[in-house]
């Protein structure tokens, strides 16, 4: 008997089993799985919450419910990987043996990481949107906030969900104006990245968007630390940057385990090849979700594509067989932009997003790079889709590979 | 993308200048891109930029500030101190790499 081990039942981990076990045989090959509680989230709703569009209900699910019969999941802390016996070490003591080992335990935020953050302040006058306790601990605030300067700090790159801290932007430009509170609200966008859009054709389609609803763009900001008392953020070159309400997307960072099993990179994330997610130092290692190296964003979307590759990797290569199929870095977004609209992108490795229809040429129904009022139903309608298809590894009608058919090329 | 002579190097760049052919780079290249942006190299420059360039073969992408401070061992301060205001931007333009960029 074989055994398979995959560590974390979040997107990909169950993705991954609700893939493999239809296809390795009960008398051959165990599946477990390793999760630190029983609940599933669906990340992707965490935006809402601040709004009131989203409570608890809407994102939080027994994650028994998705793990098909034959799969054995283990509720418990992993303390360590060690590559060299094949086991892992859970923190109540048990031992679990491997011959193949997935790592899917994602990536998390981190306020820790940044001086100043992680005061009496946070959950007060500093909120964050990325764990379910900080966006229901942020839609209280709201609901009686009467205005000031808003800053939305996104601290350092990668983080996961990319577009979400500007999503977030413009729900509240929208938030704010039903409450007829906006001439009261100063919106201001500080990134590390050159600016809110940084692809060129991106840059041109959407570039104006934050002019048109009247949010500030600090980019280039390196922040060095949080002033809780002052209210204002620090940067490394002295640019200071006042709030009344700070909305921080915290420093992101893989487990903690992968770096006490020596298995991670600088931020914990685990060296894998970009086109198969093997493991750089291992044969019987993969990555896969936000918890791999890869160079292309951290998002659910890119999980499912990269599982879609990985399942026919993985039985190629317990058979001794070549991995023949590529990643190349497939994303695609929707990217909710307020008053009932949103955009969509969708792009690889070597593409930048590009304007044009997905998912069929030339029809859609999505618009790339455009706002409108499909794309919004899609991103509402998604929720349906991941609980009841994505998650269960159902066939979904979209290639995994990026397709340049319905895209328009331009000189940009 | 265009063509640009550098150090009487022909070398292909992006619209804001940023090289895109990883071997068209050299020191030489390097220098005359940092007097651009009115940066005279030292050997403290030349070790974060020898870092990046390594760094990117093995990994295939420009490495973060955070990454030439843990992994290249030169701390964020001094990053600022020797490619003021822009660090992550003026170290990808001076090594040849490309500039820290979001998804969209």
């Amino acid at each position: 008997m074989k055994n398979l081990l995959v560590l974390g039942a979040g997107t990909a981990g169950t993705m991954v089993v609700n893939k493999l076990r239809p296809r390795l045989a009960d008398d051959e090959w165990k599946i477990t799985v390793v999760d630190e509680n029983e609940v599933h989230h669906y990340q992707p709703g965490y935006l809402f919450v601040p709004f009131g569009i989203y409570s608890r209900k809407d994102i939080v699910k027994s994650r028994r419910d998705f793990m098909p019969a034959g799969v054995d999941l283990v509720i418990g802390e992993i303390d360590a990987v060690d590559a060299e016996a094949n086991t892992v070490k859970l923190l109540n003591g048990t031992t679990l043996d491997y011959d193949y080992l997935v790592i899917a335990t994602g990536t998390s935020p981190r306020p820790d990481q940044t001086p100043g953050l992680e005061t009496d302040h946070y959950g007060r006058t500093i909120h964050d949107f990325y764990t379910l306790e900080g966006a229901e601990q942020l839609a209280k605030t709201l609901e009686t906030w009467d205005g000031g300067r808003m800053a939305i700090n996104v601290i350092e790159m990668p983080i996961k969900c990319p577009v979400a801290p500007l999503e977030f932007t413009f729900l509240a430009d929208w938030y704010f104006h039903e409450r007829g509170i906006r001439d009261r609200v100063e919106l201001v966008y500080v990134t590390p990245l050159p600016g809110a859009f940084t692809k060129p054709v991106a840059s041109k389609h959407l570039g104006n968007l934050l002019d048109e609803k009247k949010v500030a763009v600090e980019p280039d900001y390196f922040l060095m630390e949080v002033d809780a008392e002052e209210q204002k953020l620090v940067s490394y070159d002295e640019r200071e940057v006042p709030y009344d309400l700070l909305v921080t997307v915290p420093v992101n960072m893989g487990a903690e385990y992968i770096a006490r099993s020596g298995l991670g990179d600088e931020l914990n994330y685990v060296p894998i090849d970009k086109r198969t997610f093997l493991s750089k130092s291992y044969d019987n290692i993969f990555a896969i979700g936000d918890a791999g190296n890869l160079p292309t964003s951290k998002a659910g979307s890119v999980a499912h594509f990269a599982v879609e590759v990985f399942t026919e990797n993985f039985l190629r290569h317990i058979e001794g067989l070549e991995m023949v199929e590529e990643f190349d870095g497939h994303a695609n977004c929707f990217i909710e932009s307020g008053f009932g609209k949103g955009m969509l992108i969708d792009f690889n490795y070597d593409t930048e997003p590009l304007p044009g229809k997905y998912p069929l040429p030339g029809v859609g129904p999505f618009s790339l790079l455009k706002e409108t009022e499909m794309n919004h139903w899609g991103k509402m309608m998604f929720k349906w889709v991941y609980w009841n298809l994505l998650l269960k590894g159902k066939e979904m009608p979209l290639p995994h590979e990026m397709l340049m058919a319905g895209k328009i090329t331009e000189n940009a | 993308m265009s063509v640009a002579t550098i150090a009487g190097h022909e070398v292909q760049i992006d619209e804001e200048g940023f090289m895109t052919v990883y071997d068209e780079w050299d020191e030489e290249v390097g220098t005359a891109l940092a007097g651009q942006i009115g940066i005279e190299m030292t050997e403290a420059h030349w070790k974060v930029i020898r870092f990046l360039r390594s760094d990117f073969a093995e990994q295939g992408q420009t490495a973060t500030i955070r990454r030439v401070a843990t992994v290249g061992g030169v701390p964020t301060k001094e990053l600022f101190t020797l490619f003021p205001k822009k660090p992550a931007k003026k170290m990808a333009y001076v090594a040849g790499l490309p500039k820290p960029a979001g998804c969209v």
